[in-house]
């Protein structure tokens, strides 16, 4: 059965929303969500919420106190938890209940309150037998980076024009955390080295957020108000952390998602076909290594189109119009809202940051150590 | 939509696993080669794998992503997991069958309970800012459901203790139960109180385990077993999170899932982690004194967090496949008293 987004609803991110509960953030994006779509909660057969560890809030299984919030109660609830990628896996898992025919109507929503806690202390414990993260993700990443640009042979100016590019794009949005209308290169350059060759600037921000797409199937989708965005492909896939040769640059479950998420969707020349992308970039840097490992690009040949301005909008294929995770990075909620940018762009709702014509959108997410892959093909056109 | 079958189930010894990490890996992997050696499936065969657990059972973040190590999952496989009971877990995997995303697909669930003091563990559940401040634990709040249906004349201590010496009595040939034995109505009574009304013997025992079941569609369930368990029914509900904003005695939105009038189960496998609860799940879900509740002993004998409610669907689903039973019902819990509940019907056919 065929499934489209409904409707999307986001927050205002910011740092600390200490004007509201973990409840009250939630509640703000599917109340928002709700109205875009003309429904309210009592069109809606199911929840689904996703988040990324409890740790960062201190709360366990949060959706259990949620679940008054958003409107679930008497209802079926689930929780989905994938790492960094488990927004675009709540997007899949709601789209799936569409696509079995088992609901009508799914609410999907995923947050994360990263000011409750302190997601550096969450993800640097040491448990027993385990390789410890130590510095947070950034510390985990910048050997990867670093590997991408020796093997790439990258000028060392891309990572700082992709965070100008996204930071830029997050000023037209204003649910972005970030708003930096006149940041420039030489202002990214001079930020502070965190993680060499990652600077200030070029990392996500820590921020509290959420976000909520209804999904519904064919006759909810007759029956919306506004445009709907058809779901044409979804697709998910998994390795370990580590294993005798694992490439973090380049990582096989991301090139084996890629291949069946666009094989799914009919699409043979990803470059050609996909009109804009919001792909999941923490580090600046991941925008040139995803184009590679989503196959927009040849390994090595990324950067390229970073360097020649075909990721803005206007280019060729615009890459985070919202300002994507260099924006706003509400962790949990960051896939969702890779997923549903999309939906906004080809449903025409996506305002000053609207990609014009946008048809065919692509949603990416990932997490873990480069392991876990989530992505969807969003189209104006329902399709065969 | 998609005809889907239970194929395969296996479970780990339940017990306190000093040989076990939270990462859940030590436990998974023997009982992954259990359930593979009884259906003849490789890895390579599973469509889809969805795990169940907490990472605040493990004290970690990001602990299922160290269970992953246990399927060995070089080419990457496609892959979820859910922060819930594994029965949640073989849920999202029966619509990834259902969807045609996949013909097989397997779910597990994995739990060290005792890696701290799981009743302060679980006060973590309620409500960050209203009641978890209070540290009311998962035991102390059972007892209030327990005490409030006593006062109700829903059921004594006797009739909860009968349930006690009923499970622990059927798990004596379940050999990965972690408590049985025969036991008299008239000394578990004559016990001190944990929380005022339970005793002991009302409380599951704190164990380490895990569980793993395997789903097929149509065709190649027939194909992997003799006598698969096809599911008839799968649903779920979520009450309040709010104790006080809902009946803890009833469970009115559970009762449409449960199998009405003839179509009755012979076996039902119900977790419930306290006796009472066991009296009011029956009630919830309309089964009569002929139905063999509990046979494998159920949570009262063997409870390894995130694990047991996967477990006893696999159990309701042996019931099927070895053809003691031709309906079987399997119910899975999560979160203080009972708060979400998930049905799986099952016959043979």
């Amino acid at each position: 059965m065929k499934a489209a987004v409904l409707g999307v609803g986001q927050t205002r991110h910011r740092s600390k929303r200490t004007d509201v509960s973990i409840a009250g953030l939630c509640r703000e994006a599917a109340d928002r969500a709700l109205a875009d779509a003309g429904l309210t909660f009592a069109d809606i057969d199911a929840v689904v919420v996703g988040k990324a560890p409890d740790l960062f809030e201190g709360v366990m299984m949060p959706e259990l106190y949620l679940a008054d919030a958003l409107g679930a109660v008497g209802k079926p609830l689930l929780r989905v938890h994938t790492a960094g990628s488990v927004g675009g896996a709540t997007g899949i898992v709601t789209a799936n209940l569409v696509q079995a025919g088992v609901h009508r109507r799914v609410l999907a929503v995923a947050f994360e309150k990263q000011s409750e806690s302190n997601a550096m202390w969450a993800l640097s414990i040491a448990p027993p037998f385990s390789i410890q993260v130590v510095a947070g993700a950034g510390g985990y990443f910048a050997p990867h980076i670093r590997a991408y640009i020796r093997r790439s042979g990258a000028p060392s100016h891309i990572g700082a024009m992709v965070a100008v590019k996204d930071r830029r794009n997050g000023a037209r949005n204003p649910y972005a955390h970030l708003q930096q209308p006149d940041v420039t290169l030489e202002s990214v350059q001079a930020s502070p080295m965190l993680w060499d060759p990652v600077r200030y600037d070029e990392t996500c921000p820590s921020s509290d957020g959420a976000c909520a797409v209804i999904i519904g199937d064919e006759e909810a989708a007759a029956a919306a108000p506004g445009p709907v965005a058809w779901i044409r492909a979804t697709a998910m896939r998994t390795e370990p952390t580590m294993f005798s040769g694992k490439d973090p640059v380049n990582p096989r479950a991301g090139l084996a998602a890629a291949a069946a998420l666009w094989r799914h969707a009919g699409i043979t020349s990803p470059i050609d076909e996909i009109d804009v992308a919001e792909i999941y970039v923490p580090f600046s840097w991941y925008e040139p290594m995803w184009l590679e490992n989503l196959g927009f690009a040849a390994p090595g040949e990324g950067w390229r189109l970073t360097e020649a301005g075909e990721t803005e909008i206007g280019g060729r294929l615009p890459v985070n119009p919202s300002g994507g995770v260099l924006s706003s990075n509400p962790i949990g909620a960051s896939g969702l809202l890779r997923f549903a940018e999309a939906a906004l762009q080809v449903m025409g709702k996506a305002g000053a940051h609207q990609v014009p014509g946008a048809r065919t959108a692509l949603g990416h997410a990932y997490g873990g150590g480069s392991q876990y892959f989530s992505m969807w093909v969003v189209s104006s056109d329902p399709g065969p | 939509m998609t005809e889907v079958a239970v194929v395969g189930f296996a479970q780990s010894p339940v017990g306190v696993r000093d040989d076990a990490t939270t990462g859940g890996v030590e436990m998974l992997v023997p009982i992954f080669a259990d359930v593979f050696r009884a259906t003849g499936l490789t890895k390579a065969d599973i469509g889809f794998w969805c795990s169940g657990s907490s990472d605040y059972l493990a004290g970690r973040a990001f602990s299922f992503v160290q269970a992953v190590d246990a399927i060995g999952a070089v080419p990457p496989i496609m892959e979820s997991h859910v922060e819930m009971d594994g029965a949640w877990a073989l849920y999202e995997a029966w619509v990834k069958i259902a969807c045609g995303e996949a013909e097989i697909a397997l779910a597990y669930g994995f739990g060290k309970s005792s890696g701290a003091e799981l009743r302060r563990v679980l006060a973590l559940q309620l409500d960050p800012y209203l009641a978890a401040p209070l540290w009311p634990d998962s035991v102390s709040v059972a007892a209030l459901q327990a005490r409030l249906g006593i006062e109700a004349g829903l059921w004594t201590e006797k009739d909860m203790a009968e349930v006690a010496a009923r499970c622990r009595a059927a798990a004596v040939s379940n050999p990965q139960a972690q408590v049985s034995g025969d036991v008299s109505i008239e000394d578990l009574l004559g016990r001190r109180y944990v929380a005022d009304p339970l005793r002991a013997h009302d409380c599951a025992p704190v164990g380490d385990g895990a569980s793993v079941v395997i789903l097929a569609s149509g065709q190649r369930a027939r194909e992997l077993c003799d006598r698969p368990a096809w599911i008839t029914g799968f649903g779920h509900r979520i009450e309040s999170g709010s104790l006080g904003a809902r009946d803890l005695l009833a469970l009115p939105t559970l009762t449409p899932l449960s199998p009405a009038g003839d179509a009755a189960v012979d076996v039902a496998e119900l977790h419930a982690p306290f006796t009472h609860q066991e009296i009011l799940l029956r009630r919830a879900l309309g089964l009569g004194g002929e139905v063999d509740v509990n046979p494998s002993g159920g949570a009262l004998c063997a409870n390894p967090m995130f694990a047991a409610g996967l477990a006893r669907i696999g159990c309701a689903a042996q019931a099927i496949m070895s053809g003691r039973a031709s309906r079987s019902l399997g119910h899975a819990t999560s979160g203080p008293a009972l708060q979400q509940n998930l049905v799986c019907v099952l016959e043979g056919r």
